[in-house]
């Protein structure tokens, strides 16, 4: 728990800074509505409290010079509903979502393995997700699933690249237990080569795509473009349910960080944990994954954050790393939609700019510091 | 709690060679009871299937008669508590923080600490003197002070026993004395029963109540440093020619290494335990 005042003013910001960046995303791009509007419609949307909010808003606005809002007239009131509530909010709510998820994954990881470069990844559920939906595109394209691909194109890859996802999880965790002990450093080293492996087959893949090829490289960069409510839902469950249970396991992973034997001599049951440790990362990585592509440097650079602004007491470092991660991830997915207008940046794109560079100042700080 | 170790034999994987051939030992309550024996001859193993972290392939360990097998993890925590070999920290929790997580078996799930819980940890840090670091990284702390705190952390969880992989490793001269005398003390005033593994000969002959020396698996003698220490013993067990004397202000052995004997080779990695107490571990 935040025993400091300090850390309590920074989890204040941290979730003002969140309500700033969803204010943003939700008025930022090219169809022209005004910011006072988009909010009015994401405030009436919210439950029991919304509508009453969005009309003092609505009177607060109307006074202000230059307010458009009551000059538009029924329909374009109505499209600019749909563009707000059917196109951004989705979209917006997805980038918490995969943001959240990817970051507390990151930090739990980086605690469980006592490594401070573990991310999500590294046990090989980013592989094969992207096996998954390669095979999911392709397969689409050649087989002439026509029927399936036409009527809802990104409705089947998810599925696709979440059962690679946990394949990949499962066989890693089979290949490196031995006599029911899974040491986590053989742990790593089976899901890098297994990731390696898995790797190599996308690329064989890739270069067999033909026309398909942009498609799968689109996917692999990650991207919260075109997301609907359907993929909020899939995602949702994993990435709420997931952090919670992780977050209630602070203390044990406080132990776990101090060595496996030591976390043993203090109770806890070192075997069970990482069994259950690994299983909540990896059902939220893939659900993360799967809904929006290989997303990076979420899960690795933002618990690297969280840890300096709260310290390393995981109680605390789950939740707050999980805020941040959705902060950041909706920052860079709205940075993505308005930097070159009208195309669109793949966020892994702006993840990986704004990330790497910003890590390494952390490294240069630390070791300054 | 007396902790009875019955013909324990144990090996690392099922087809992994056996490193306890049968190892059975007798831990009084507020006695300081030292294991040695050369390296590889079992001593860590031993202790981590006393405190339960490894199985026995056969034998058991009884805490106050009751098979420590039969405990949960947690439960097992509550009665047994270690400080190991020193693992690499690499996460910057306070000195606090470190000792509070000491208090997780006695916790629910999901509990926060209380009041009573700080306070308890508050006084395990008196006791090992590191209360004025509170507030300190432990990752910015020297060996010694760290050490303290590990011990301190073992005290919060209020063990019946207590459990020290070479307590001293790694330490010079005053911080190994300052940590011995701190666990004797523990020892004794507490009524904990602590049983230490030490590869410091002098070291166990001077703070031990008890000692049992492992030579290759096996219990190669026990009793009393005066009983244990001798010059047949070291030659038989360490494969070194030694001089057992008296220390000059207490009763109790000192051992002066002369040369490795020639029918066992290699003396130069046993010296550590000779005259030169600590010096040695200087790095």
């Amino acid at each position: 728990m935040p025993r400091s005042r300090a850390h309590r003013t920074r989890i204040i910001l941290l979730v003002v800074a969140m309500l700033a960046v969803v204010a943003w995303a939700a008025s930022a791009g090219t169809a022209g509505i005004p910011t006072s509007l988009a909010l009015r419609i994401v405030i009436s949307r919210i439950p029991l409290v919304g509508r009453a909010l969005a009309r003092s808003l609505a009177l607060l606005t109307a006074r202000l010079p230059g307010s458009l809002s009551d000059s538009w007239d029924p329909s374009m009131l109505e499209s600019a509903e749909i563009i707000v509530l059917e196109v951004r909010l989705p979209r917006i709510v997805l980038g918490l979502l995969v943001g959240a998820g990817l970051a507390a994954t990151g930090a739990s990881f980086q605690g469980l393995f006592r490594n401070p470069l573990a991310d999500p990844y590294i046990i090989g559920a980013s592989s094969g997700a992207a096996l998954g939906a390669s095979i999911g595109i392709l397969s689409a394209g050649r087989a002439g699933l026509a029927a399936l691909s036409l009527s809802s194109p990104s409705s089947y890859i998810p599925i696709f690249a979440f059962i690679g996802a946990v394949i990949t999880v499962i066989f890693v965790y089979a290949l490196s237990t031995v006599d029911g002990h899974m040491p986590t450093d053989t742990f790593l080293l089976a899901g890098v080569v297994v990731g390696s492996f898995v790797w190599a087959v996308v690329s064989f893949l890739m270069v067999t795509a033909g026309e398909d090829l942009p498609k799968v490289v689109m996917w692999l960069m990650g991207s919260l473009s075109a997301k609907s409510w359907a993929h909020v839902r899939m995602t949702a469950p994993y990435v709420l349910v997931g952090t919670a249970a992780l977050t209630a396991l602070g203390r044990d992973f406080n132990l776990a960080a101090c060595g496996e034997e030591s976390a043993r001599y203090m109770g806890l049951d070192v075997e069970r944990f990482k069994k259950v440790v690994i299983a909540l990362g990896s059902l939220i990585t893939a659900a993360a994954v799967s809904s929006s592509g290989l997303i990076g440097f979420v899960g690795l650079v933002v618990p690297h954050i969280a840890r300096m602004m709260i310290g390393p007491d995981h109680r605390s470092l789950i939740p707050v790393s999980a805020l941040g991660g959705a902060v950041f991830m909706v920052a860079a997915d709205t940075l993505a939609r308005v930097i070159i207008p009208p195309r669109e940046v793949p966020v892994g794109v702006i993840t990986a700019m704004a990330g790497a560079p910003f890590f390494f100042y952390l490294l240069r700080l630390r070791k300054k510091g | 709690m007396r902790v009875e170790v019955c013909d324990v034999r144990f090996g690392y994987g099922a087809s992994g060679p056996e490193v306890l051939h049968g190892v059975s030992l007798t831990a009084e309550p507020g006695t300081l009871h030292g294991v040695i024996g050369p390296n590889g001859s079992g001593k860590s193993t031993l202790l981590r299937v006393i405190g339960g972290v490894a199985n026995p392939a056969s034998g058991c360990v009884l805490l106050g008669g009751q098979d420590i097998g039969s405990l949960s993890p947690r439960k097992a925590a509550q009665l047994v508590a270690a400080v190991g070999a020193s693992e690499a920290v690499i996460f910057p929790f306070s000195v606090e923080e470190t000792v509070l997580m000491g208090r997780s078996p006695h916790l629910r799930f999901l509990a926060s600490e209380t009041f009573l819980d700080v306070a308890k940890a508050h006084e395990a840090m008196e006791r090992t003197g590191v209360a004025p670091l509170a507030g300190r990284r432990i990752t910015a702390l020297s060996s010694g002070e760290r050490q303290r705190v590990l011990i301190a952390r073992a005290l919060a969880q209020e063990p019946r026993v207590l459990l020290l992989d070479e307590p001293t490793a790694h330490l010079d001269v005053n911080f190994q004395v300052e940590i011995m005398e701190l666990v004797q003390a523990l020892a004794h005033e507490s009524g904990i029963t602590t049983i230490a593994v030490l590869h410091d000969l002098n070291l166990a002959g001077r703070y031990c109540d008890r000692i049992t020396m492992l030579g290759s698996g096996q219990v190669a003698a026990c009793g009393s440093p005066g009983e244990v220490l001798t010059e047949e013993h070291l030659l038989d067990v360490y494969g070194v020619r030694a001089i057992v004397g008296r220390r000059p202000e207490l009763d109790r052995p000192a051992v002066f290494v002369i040369s490795g004997s020639p029918r066992h080779g290699k003396p130069d990695e046993h010296r550590g335990g000779g005259v030169s107490s600590g010096v040695d571990d200087i790095e």
